[in-house]
């Protein structure tokens, strides 16, 4: 099977978040696969091992990311692709990288696409779904389990909590959730095979597109930080007479009850 | 231009979700004089459903009624939906950001290549220019966001934009569209419902929500009763749901579930930062728990320090006199 993962670096989960001149301050922070993105890396191994044939990660994003392909490249991946937009494309949106990706598969024998469900940073989850449509796939979002049996797949998707029981047909692109699987950390004889693994760069010139089709729909006006919550107030005395002044205070101030 | 702003509809259980009232508002938030058109796609009921969506401020309403579409699939509704589109020729469509309008927006977006900002929790008007505002960073920061070429196309997220008061007296037309669904290649084999009834976590105005300080699934039960007596959902930190004292669905963070109810009630929570990503927007939070120093009370606007399974049934019994009153 011709298996492909998208995969993005955002923040680690644990950075504080400062913006200068409306932009989102990245020095000095830690960047990490973004956590959906990693179920799809395991699920695309674990797939790959069952079923035979390649993983490859595919990035659209800047020079930095191929740590983060080296890490997926580390868990079991075979190949990656790191397609670097950063001298070409001033400001992406989902529908600029989806263009990239489109050409980049154009050539490509694919079963199979996994992504994360969201990416942590920008959260709009449109890529995974908006590049099924462009390719003619079928997809399901937000998966926790994948069987593949010749050319059906049999998938439990998560709707808010709920359960959907799937079928579907190759080719198809999913999105990975929560509970699909627990994705392994790299062990040290993969970190050592990573280093000898194939990851390519490319750059827009090198697919089949032109840089005026790569204008972005949307524009981002400003970046802000939410207000700074004031310090809430710990309430004192007998735990009796805390939860009236609590029930008072949510009645009269917060005015919620 | 065309002066219309298509709303698509969405029901749970044959009703319709209320961030369709919501959106409903969005759409008459961008343009007050908009011709605001309903879409709403099934197999059965369709008129009652139309109706609502009117009782809320819809000026028209498009129903796509087929028995391929009786559960949500995004092949099924992304046909019926693009076929309403080409119909109609509007210039904005807005739905919420629910499981079904992540699925199908992208989707509609990619095939009509157009832009299309998701889960905005603000929408005004500035200068003639529509400006989105929606949480990047797992809501750590917002941006401003505009689409800069075609149709304004967003989601907003549930229990942000407030929804017009229901009023019976609006009235509109509502036409059928009869639309030809090919077969799907996705089809849904079963649904099994893992969320609880009643509330639904992510459209709740009141919100309790257990961690690991709630000690076991029984822990939850003090949880449940505050929940019920407030009219709200319970949800969970990450660490309640690995310890298996509930289920992943009600699972409140960074990965989980996004809330912003009227009043998040923390119990038991330390509020670890990826759990804050699911709930700091809250408007107002109460946070219980023995630890002083626990972080939650850093973002808490009322806090209270003791055991929560004194504290919890006392404030459940509190609310149940203020609400005999």
């Amino acid at each position: 099977m011709n298996i492909y993962v998208l995969l993005k670096k955002t923040f680690d989960t644990e950075e504080k978040i400062s913006v200068s001149n409306g932009r989102i301050e990245d020095d000095g922070a830690e960047f990490i696969i973004n956590p959906y993105d990693e179920y799809a890396v395991e699920e695309a191994i674990k797939q790959r091992d069952e079923h035979g044939g390649e993983v490859t990660v595919v990035t659209v994003g800047d020079e930095d990311s191929e740590k983060q392909l080296r890490t997926a490249l580390a868990m079991g991946a075979d190949k990656a692709v790191l397609i670097n937009t950063e001298d070409d494309l001033e400001d992406g949106d989902q529908y600029t990288t989806v263009k990239i990706l489109e050409a980049f598969f154009e050539d490509k024998d694919v079963d199979l696409i996994l992504a994360g469900n969201v990416a942590i940073d920008e959260a709009s989850g449109q890529v995974g779904p908006r590049l099924a449509e462009r390719l003619g796939f079928s997809y399901v979002t937000t998966i926790t389990s994948l069987a593949i049996d010749g050319n059906t797949a049999k998938i439990d998707k998560d709707v808010e909590g709920d359960v959907e029981k799937v079928e579907t047909t190759l080719p198809l692109l999913v999105t990975c959730q929560q509970g699909l699987n627990e994705p392994r950390y790299p062990s040290l004889p993969g970190i050592m095979k990573a280093k000898k693994k194939p990851l390519d760069e490319l750059e827009i010139d090198d697919l089949d597109l032109d840089e005026d089709e790569l204008e972005p729909k949307t524009k981002t006006i400003d970046i802000f930080l939410p207000p700074q919550k004031e310090a809430g107030r710990v309430l004192n005395g007998e735990l009796e007479d805390q939860v009236k002044e609590l029930v008072s205070l949510l009645r009269n101030e917060a005015k919620v009850l | 231009m065309s002066e219309k702003i298509l709303v698509i509809g969405e029901s749970r259980d044959g009703v319709l979700r209320n961030v369709t009232f919501e959106a409903i508002a969005a759409a008459k938030k961008i343009n007050a004089d908009a011709e605001v058109v309903g879409v709403i796609c099934g197999s059965e009921n369709l008129n009652d459903l139309a109706q609502e969506m009117i009782y809320y401020g819809a000026d028209r309403i498009v129903t796509v009624k087929n028995e391929k579409l009786t559960s949500y699939t995004s092949e099924g509704y992304g046909q019926a939906v693009l076929a309403v589109i080409e119909d109609e020729n509007p210039y904005g469509i807005i739905m919420g950001h629910t499981a079904v309008g992540k699925d199908l927006t992208p989707k509609i977006a990619s095939k009509l290549e157009v832009g299309l900002i998701s889960d905005a929790v603000d929408i005004h008007v500035d200068g003639g220019q529509t400006v989105f505002t929606r949480p990047i960073y797992s809501g750590k920061a917002f941006e401003k966001k505009v689409i800069t070429d075609g149709l304004l196309f967003a989601t907003i997220r549930p229990n942000n934009i407030p929804a017009l008061d229901r009023d019976e007296s609006r009235s509109g037309n509502v036409e059928e569209k009869s639309v030809e669904i090919s077969d799907l290649r996705t089809v849904i084999k079963a649904v099994l419902r893992k969320a609880s009834e009643g509330v639904d976590l992510s459209e709740a105005k009141v919100v309790v929500a257990g961690g690991r300080g709630v000690k076991s699934a029984d822990g939850f039960k003090p949880l449940y009763e505050l929940a019920e007596v407030l009219g709200g959902a319970v949800g969970a930190s990450r660490g309640a749901c690995d310890a298996d004292y509930c289920d992943y669905s009600l699972q409140i963070g960074q990965t989980g579930k996004v809330v912003t109810p009227d009043l998040y009630i923390a119990v038991g929570i330390s509020g670890a930062i990826q759990h804050l990503a699911g709930m700091s927007n809250s408007k107002v939070i109460v946070a219980i728990n023995k630890d002083p120093e626990a972080n939650i009370f850093n973002v808490a606007d009322y806090g209270i320090v003791g055991d929560l399974f004194e504290v919890v049934p006392m404030l459940t019994e509190e609310i149940k006199k203020l609400k005999g009153n």
